[in-house]
């Protein structure tokens, strides 16, 4: 038995068979960090001491565990909170912090008997769309080393895509999860908002962020959700929901179910190669019963400005914090109180954090408020309402993930509004709060992966992962595994 | 629009220090993505609730009962300053 | 020229509950620095707030009490900030869409009654406590403050005077306590008040410049810088300068209140909604419950005093002038102690003995049984009064057992006639020329005598008795 040609799924019924240990796998994990981790740079932090502990606490248990994900090595994005592991959000302000505390989500998965291999390396603070602003370094897309993953959960879909681990946690406050899903090849769903508890996510833009999972494939997708999911009393915009079904519903069975395609993803945004790819999507899943209807989605330009207001007003706020008081870096010299937090802050943040923290504030300043807060907040209840429009029109949206596919290191970073705009596809989503799922669907002439999205209505994650999951059983976009960081 | 007055305010506002070329990049920057902004003057939003929360989520609240503290250790152990009661400041009382 | 001084108040109040306003940490005063925290309200990175079900309860009956309109949609905003004292560097508080709004008080003083408009009523969090350390030149951050849940009650520009003020205040304070919402103590920093003062001329319209006065500790700390403030912003005007808008701390030791530093741009809070709680809806029936549910309040029982027992206004307000005393009273009255004589005993033994001994009236252990028995024992002469207070001071600290203690003292008063009789007729015998003056017709005299057979009688008699034996003795 190949581990790493399993599902987590697949890999969790060989633990519970007893064909394999979980430290076994735990020990193919912690090889695969150690030949390809240095060359991605996909962990911020890889805790294999505590990891290997774990499996053999874990294993006298795995026979009679409920959870099907039992004993499978995975590892969480380095902005969920691990208690006493140092979480660093991928900046130098935050560089020896370890949190006091466990977030939910990572308890849940604890709970479902995940075993951790570490922290994963971002785009710092999850502000940016390429993994390249995180203090510890870039991320590199194993399918070309010289492209990025994608971010800001680059490390996750890296680390998922290598091998290093058969699951990750990421988070997604406007593509997050989907984008690097989509340019490393893996299946992410970024969830209804308020089904995962945010506590212990340290905040980017707290109306649109949600923890979500990045996995092999879409019947993981489901085992992981169904872990995560749940109302959490320490997080009062988490939501009641009967949770816990996802993957017992995975039938593939999707006759009938309308499939919507907005004409205004697929006109002069979307590279020709990804169009194409997204379209040969919907030709795969209409030939498994689904209808194709082509709808009109007209406010999608609105969607990246907003986007970008409501995350960078909420961030100013969210990153006052970190001012080198309570916790994390603080300057090494410093005149007085006003010195230490400009000094800290100045030096502690990297460049793109604090564009986006000096955006928020001027959103948020006095006399620019009602011009740009009030109009975008406005502008994402429209934004609802014509996602509502849609709906009564389809049961999913299919959608390119991005315009193109995984960009060159460096290429990204010089423009950052064109980076923005390379977001058009998700940050819709997340202004409406809906659950949506990336999965590969192709690769281009240059051998890099393609992702369609998924769009579903509010707690419509079972519907999502079915069309996802049917088109998974006629396709093997998902099985393929790249060789970048392999040693030669 | 934005002008350098103005980024120094929101700076100030920020608590962040800009180098004077960095900036005038800034600036520009933040012109270009403030310009781009203004599409959204095109949406007719006249009548539309600006509401931050998209679900009609309401009233989430806590009983009144004590949950013990937490180890004040624990809490403090991030602190660069290393003090075993509090977290410390550079002066700060007027 | 004749100025008229203008005042408009800003004050804080700490809500009475257990836990904080967004975490379960407790809010009990002091403790030792940051032992009172946790993960959410030191903000540490990734924590949420999640809403204490018990504040806004409280925030309605202030409200409510203060005869605001209660918002049926509310919300929470940050104010954001810089400050060691505010951990996460912006506090949850309330600017667009507060809880209560649109109140009114009536106050009475000296010159009169005058109604004071409630401007808005919201909630929202304390910030944590600095305390500078000259040895180090540091500042150190307690962060057990913080958290606590807060209302802040804005009133309109309705004052003239500080006599108003206070009343307001004290007012204020009174029916919060009824309330029981928050103890309002000003040493503990429960009660906290900022002055808005400006001075035009009188028959103006148009409002002056204000000062905002930060660091007033007393009502007598209130009083004397709004006479402070006031003296020095007319003076200003009469020598022709100008007041500056500005916020000035009040220096109790030296009783002038100075400018504070700040900054043109900390103004600047950049409000927004609270992204992180839902907002707050409040039916009708929530509402009505809690209208229904409000106690009796200062007012409405000395009124009642009044009316129903004939108290002097003076009684009516020591007895009310605190929430457990008024229900002390109470119980006496319910156990069928006549009004006047519960108030005697509350306003005499009862305060002087809590003065004495540094108490509370909610600290009290006595109970409105054992005081009444011992008022109805004195009522029906089988205690008399002196002997009766001697028994309140030993039992206030105990059981309360009047009954117990007086059997194991002896201290019933004696009430067969023969032995009373006995007893003077001793005293008659042992006293011949008194006696004699007393047949004589010298009224002195029996007093002596009077005195005498009390005394045979371990003052355990009633003194009309003793007297009624003596004449009949005398003949």
């Amino acid at each position: 038995m190949i581990l790493s040609e399993l599902s987590a799924l697949e890999l969790g019924a060989a633990i519970k068979r007893g064909e394999v240990s979980v430290k076994e796998a735990v020990q193919a994990a912690l090889d695969a960090v150690a030949a390809r981790g240095g060359a991605l740079n996909a962990f911020i932090t890889v805790t294999g001491e505590r990891a290997l502990d774990r499996a053999d606490k874990l294993q006298a248990g795995v026979k009679d565990a409920q959870s099907p994900l039992c004993g499978v090595p995975m590892a969480l994005k380095d902005n969920i909170c691990t208690k006493g592991v140092k979480t660093t959000c991928a900046s130098k302000i935050l560089g020896e912090f370890a949190p006091p505390y466990d977030a939910t989500a990572a308890e849940r998965l604890e709970r479902a008997g995940a075993v951790s291999l570490g922290k994963l390396n971002m785009d710092e603070f999850a502000m940016g769309s390429t993994s390249e602003t995180s203090f510890y370094g870039p991320v590199k897309n194993p399918w070309d080393l010289e492209r990025a993953p994608g971010g800001s959960s680059g490390g996750a879909a890296a680390a998922v895509a290598a091998g290093m681990g058969w699951y990750a946690a990421g988070s997604d406050t406007g593509g997050s999860i989907r984008q690097p899903a989509a340019h490393c090849g893996v299946t992410g769903v970024k969830p209804t908002y308020g089904t995962v508890s945010r506590y212990g996510l340290i905040a980017h833009a707290s109306s649109l962020d949600q923890i979500g999972p990045l996995c092999r494939d879409a019947a993981d997708c489901a085992a992981v959700l169904d872990a995560l999911m749940g109302r959490d009393p320490r997080d009062g915009t988490s939501l009641d929901g009967r949770y816990g079904n996802l993957l017992s519903g995975l039938t593939g069975d999707i006759r009938g179910m309308k499939i919507g395609l907005p004409g205004e993803c697929f006109g002069e945004g979307p590279d020709g190669e990804v169009k194409a790819a997204v379209l040969r999507a919907a030709g795969v899943l209409k030939d498994r019963g689904a209808e194709i209807v082509e709808l009109s989605f007209p406010v999608l330009e609105y969607a990246v400005p907003a986007y970008y207001i409501i995350a960078c007003a909420e961030a100013s706020s969210n990153l006052s914090r970190f001012d080198g008081v309570k916790y994390g870096w603080r300057a090494a010299e410093y005149d007085g109180l006003a010195d230490l937090y400009r000094k800290t802050r100045t030096q502690g943040f990297g460049a793109e954090v604090k564009r986006r923290i000096l955006l928020g504030t001027f959103v948020l300043s006095s006399g620019y408020y009602d011009a740009y807060y009030k109009k975008a907040l406005q502008v994402k209840a429209v934004i609802k309402d014509a996602f509502d429009q849609a709906f009564r029109q389809c049961d999913l949206l299919l959608t390119p993930v991005t315009p193109s596919t995984a960009p060159r290191l460096g290429e990204s970073l010089p423009d950052p509004l064109k980076m923005y705009l390379g977001d058009v596809y998700t940050v819709p989503v997340n202004l409406a709060g809906l659950p949506a799922l990336s999965m590969p669907c192709g690769f281009d002439g240059k051998g890099l992966p393609i992702g369609a999205q998924l769009i579903a209505p509010r707690f419509g994650e079972g519907r999502l992962l079915n069309a996802a999951h049917a088109f998974q059983l006629d396709t093997d976009y998902h099985r393929r595994r790249p060789k970048g960081g392999e040693p030669a | 629009m934005i002008g350098m007055e103005l980024v120094d305010y929101i700076a100030g506002l920020s608590q962040l220090e800009l180098a004077p070329e960095e900036k005038r990049a800034v600036t520009a920057e933040l012109e270009r993505i403030v310009a781009y902004m203004d599409v959204l003057n095109r949406l007719d939003t006249r009548g539309v609730e600006p509401e931050s929360q998209v679900f009609p989520i309401k009233n989430v609240l806590r009983e009144d009962e004590v949950i013990p503290s937490q180890n004040r250790e624990e809490l403090l152990a991030g602190s660069s300053a290393g003090d075993p009661e509090a977290f410390l400041a550079p002066k700060a009382v007027e | 020229m004749t100025w008229e001084t203008v005042i408009g108040l800003e004050t804080h109040v700490e809500l009475a509950t257990r836990t904080k306003i967004f975490c379960g940490c407790t809010t009990e005063f002091g403790g030792a620095p940051n032992t009172h925290c946790c993960p959410v309200c030191t903000g540490m990175p990734g924590t949420l707030p999640v809403l204490n079900k018990r504040v806004l309860e409280f925030a309605v009956k202030a409200g409510l009490a203060l005869n605001c309109s209660i918002a049926r949609h509310s919300r929470f905003d940050r104010k954001n900030y810089f400050y060691p004292d505010l951990p996460k560097a912006y506090q949850i508080s309330q600017l667009y869409l507060p809880i209560a709004r649109s109140g009114a008080v009536s106050i009475h003083t000296d010159a009169g009654d005058r109604t004071i408009r409630i401007h808005e009523l919201h909630m929202e969090e304390d910030a944590g406590k600095l305390v500078h350390d000259p040895r180090t030149g540091v500042t150190r951050c307690d962060y057990n403050r913080c958290g606590v849940p807060l209302i802040e009650i804005v009133t309109e520009p309705d004052f003239r005077a500080a006599d108003q003020v206070i009343a307001y205040l004290e007012k204020l304070k009174e029916t919060l306590q009824y309330l029981g919402v928050s103890d309002c103590k000003m040493q503990e920093g429960s009660l906290r008040c900022d002055v808005n003062l400006s001075v035009r001329p009188l028959g103006s319209a148009q409002l002056g410049t204000r000062t905002e006065m930060k660091n007033l500790s007393s009502f007598k700390a209130i009083a004397r810088a709004v006479g402070y403030e006031a003296k020095r912003q007319i003076g200003l005007m009469e020598e022709g300068g100008r007041v500056v808008q500005e916020t000035r701390r009040w220096d109790e030791s030296k009783n002038v209140s100075c400018a504070m530093r700040s900054k043109e741009d900390a103004r600047d809070y950049r409000y927004f909604p609270e992204p992180d709680i839902p907002p707050i809806e409040l039916s009708e029936e929530y509402l009505e419950g809690l209208r229904s549910a409000r106690p009796e309040l200062a007012e409405e029982k000395r009124a009642r005093y009044r009316a129903d027992y004939g108290l002097p206004e003076y009684d009516c307000r020591m007895i009310t002038s605190d929430k457990a005393l008024a229900a002390f009273f109470e119980g006496l009255v319910a156990l069928g102690t006549p009004p006047k004589q519960g108030a005697n005993w509350i306003m005499g033994e009862v305060l002087g003995a809590l003065s004495a001994r540094g108490l509370e009236p909610k600290d009290m252990r006595l109970t409105p049984p054992a005081l009444a028995r011992l008022i109805a024992l004195v009522g029906e002469g089988r205690l008399n009064r002196n002997t009766a207070v001697g028994v309140f001071e030993a039992v206030f600290d105990g059981d309360g057992d009047v009954d117990a203690y007086i059997k194991a003292h002896g201290l019933e008063q004696v009430s067969d006639g023969g032995l009373v009789r006995e007893a003077c007729a001793r005293v008659l015998e042992a006293n011949p020329r008194p006696v004699a003056d007393c047949r004589g017709g010298r009224e002195k005299a029996f007093g002596f005598l009077v005195g005498q057979a009390m005394r045979e009688l371990k003052g355990r008699a009633d003194p009309q008795a003793v007297r009624r034996a003596l004449r009949e003795l005398l003949g």
